[in-house]
């Protein structure tokens, strides 16, 4: 990935600050927001680029929420949740399983690229595992670089 | 022709149904959709390959005015019968509220008329994907054994294809080209017998999670969200892409979806309202090769 990491402004002068993606996490209350918590406890070292956003279950996670979360800027989204057979709920990260699959089709169809759409099972003892999952998800984005296309659609119409 | 007549007429006059729900042909050739209330009136039902609109939608719980005519009748390709399933399975609809005519079908056109020729330009390039032309579990089967329909001249497994040898930038300026053009008139969600929400979160203000302006921002969360909640639903019956007025390629968008689906869950929209749409459902060994 030799890609330019440093975001242009649309003037296509090089912007001042280096590139730091946002991330949007979701996750669910059980498994991986404990998890991410006991990685803070832990005191692991993790880049500070995600922005948590805690639902009941993974079942709860609309696609929507994903859609929403790049059409306002987002560079990359992580989803995590129970692993199989864990689900405080039994049976809602299966659902999820099923959904995410078909929405990471759809998306990388319409021309998202994958990289950008993280999928995880991080348990509520797994801090490591959130701790290396962030950091890696962050490295890949930043050489990626900077989701343009959507900032592209903020502007499109706009004179 | 002369069959779906004569089971129209005789279930009108025997009083099985209050309304048969067919086509027929307007002054200018165009096939359109006919309420037959009388039995008189049963001669104007026509069946060719003019016939493309999915009559299923008519069903639906929403449209109150066609619930208030009574117990009904309807005329159905194997599409179409696909689509009165996909209520059923939804619970919907129920079965003995209601007649099927099923008819056999040798594939349609993309358009309603003028004429009802079928030939690689005029067909409809669903029909390629057809699983079976002749409707199961309806009440009354009609029509001769037809060929099937000529290969036409899209083929949308190859444009499919094609998209997806792209790289992932070319493909999103693709579908932003066309997804700027959506006027957000909803006509892809109102002809859908399978769009059937009772509130469409389209439609939703507060809060508002698809923007209603026709600005490719709400746009794209518009086709995503309708592409995914249709998908392992929709029949492949192509009336979204024929209600388009701006021409999205929506049923490249469908096949995708559908072929997905038979892919990875072994999922065939059928005719069967017992077999469960795969989304909704699951397998505890469900393929998790993405999941990290």
């Amino acid at each position: 990935m030799s890609q330019e990491s440093h975001p242009t402004t649309p003037e296509g002068a090089p912007h001042p600050e280096p590139f730091q993606p946002k991330i949007v996490a979701f996750v669910c209350n059980w498994c991986t927001y404990a998890g991410a918590d006991l990685a803070g406890t832990s005191r692991l070292k993790m880049a500070a680029n995600t922005r948590l956003i805690r639902l009941p279950c993974t079942g709860r996670i609309d696609p929507l929420f994903i859609t929403k979360a790049f059409e306002q800027g987002a560079d990359g989204v992580i989803v995590s949740g129970c692993h199989p057979a864990d689900c405080h709920y039994a049976t809602g990260n299966l659902h999820a399983r099923r959904r995410f699959a078909v929405y990471r089709e759809l998306m990388a169809f319409l021309g998202i690229d994958l990289r950008r759409l993280v999928f995880s099972w991080v348990s509520a003892s797994e801090g490591r595992k959130w701790a290396d999952l962030v950091n890696e998800t962050v490295r890949e984005l930043n050489a990626l670089g900077p989701r343009n296309a959507y900032p592209a659609v903020d502007r499109e119409g706009d004179q | 022709m002369k069959e779906i007549r004569e089971v129209a007429s005789a279930l009108l006059s025997g009083g099985q149904v209050d309304w048969v729900l067919g086509y027929e042909e307007d002054a200018k050739g165009l096939v359109k959709p006919a309420f037959i209330t009388d039995p008189a009136q049963a001669a104007r039902l026509i069946f060719d390959p003019r016939c493309v609109h999915n009559l299923a939608v008519y069903l639906l719980p929403g449209r109150r005015h066609v619930r208030a005519l009574g117990r009904g009748a309807l005329v159905v390709k194997a599409c179409d019968a696909r689509a009165v399933a996909g209520l059923l399975r939804e619970h919907q609809l129920q079965r003995d509220e209601l007649v099927l005519i099923g008819v056999r079908c040798g594939g349609v056109r993309q358009d309603p008329g003028p004429d009802a020729v079928l030939n690689e330009e005029s067909v409809a390039a669903r029909c390629a994907l057809c699983p079976e032309r002749t409707p199961q579990r309806v009440d009354h089967l009609v029509g001769p054994e037809l060929p099937p329909p000529p290969a036409g001249n899209r083929d949308l497994l190859r444009e499919i294809a094609e998209l997806e040898a792209l790289t992932s930038e070319a493909r999103f300026a693709f579908w932003s080209k066309h997804f700027s053009r959506c006027v957000r008139c909803h006509a892809c969600r109102q002809v859908c017998p399978l769009c059937n929400c009772t509130r469409c979160i389209a439609d939703k203000s507060q809060p508002q999670f698809i923007e209603a302006a026709p600005h490719l921002r709400g746009n794209l969360a518009w086709n995503i969200t309708r592409a995914l909640h249709l998908a392992g639903r929709c029949v492949g019956c192509g009336e979204c892409e024929r209600a388009c007025p701006v021409d999205i390629p929506l049923a490249l968008i469908n096949a995708k979806l559908s072929h997905f689906m038979h892919e990875r869950y072994a999922h065939e929209a059928s005719e069967d309202p017992e077999q469960p749409s795969p989304i909704g459902d699951f397998r505890s060994d469900d393929d998790q090769e993405f999941i990290r």
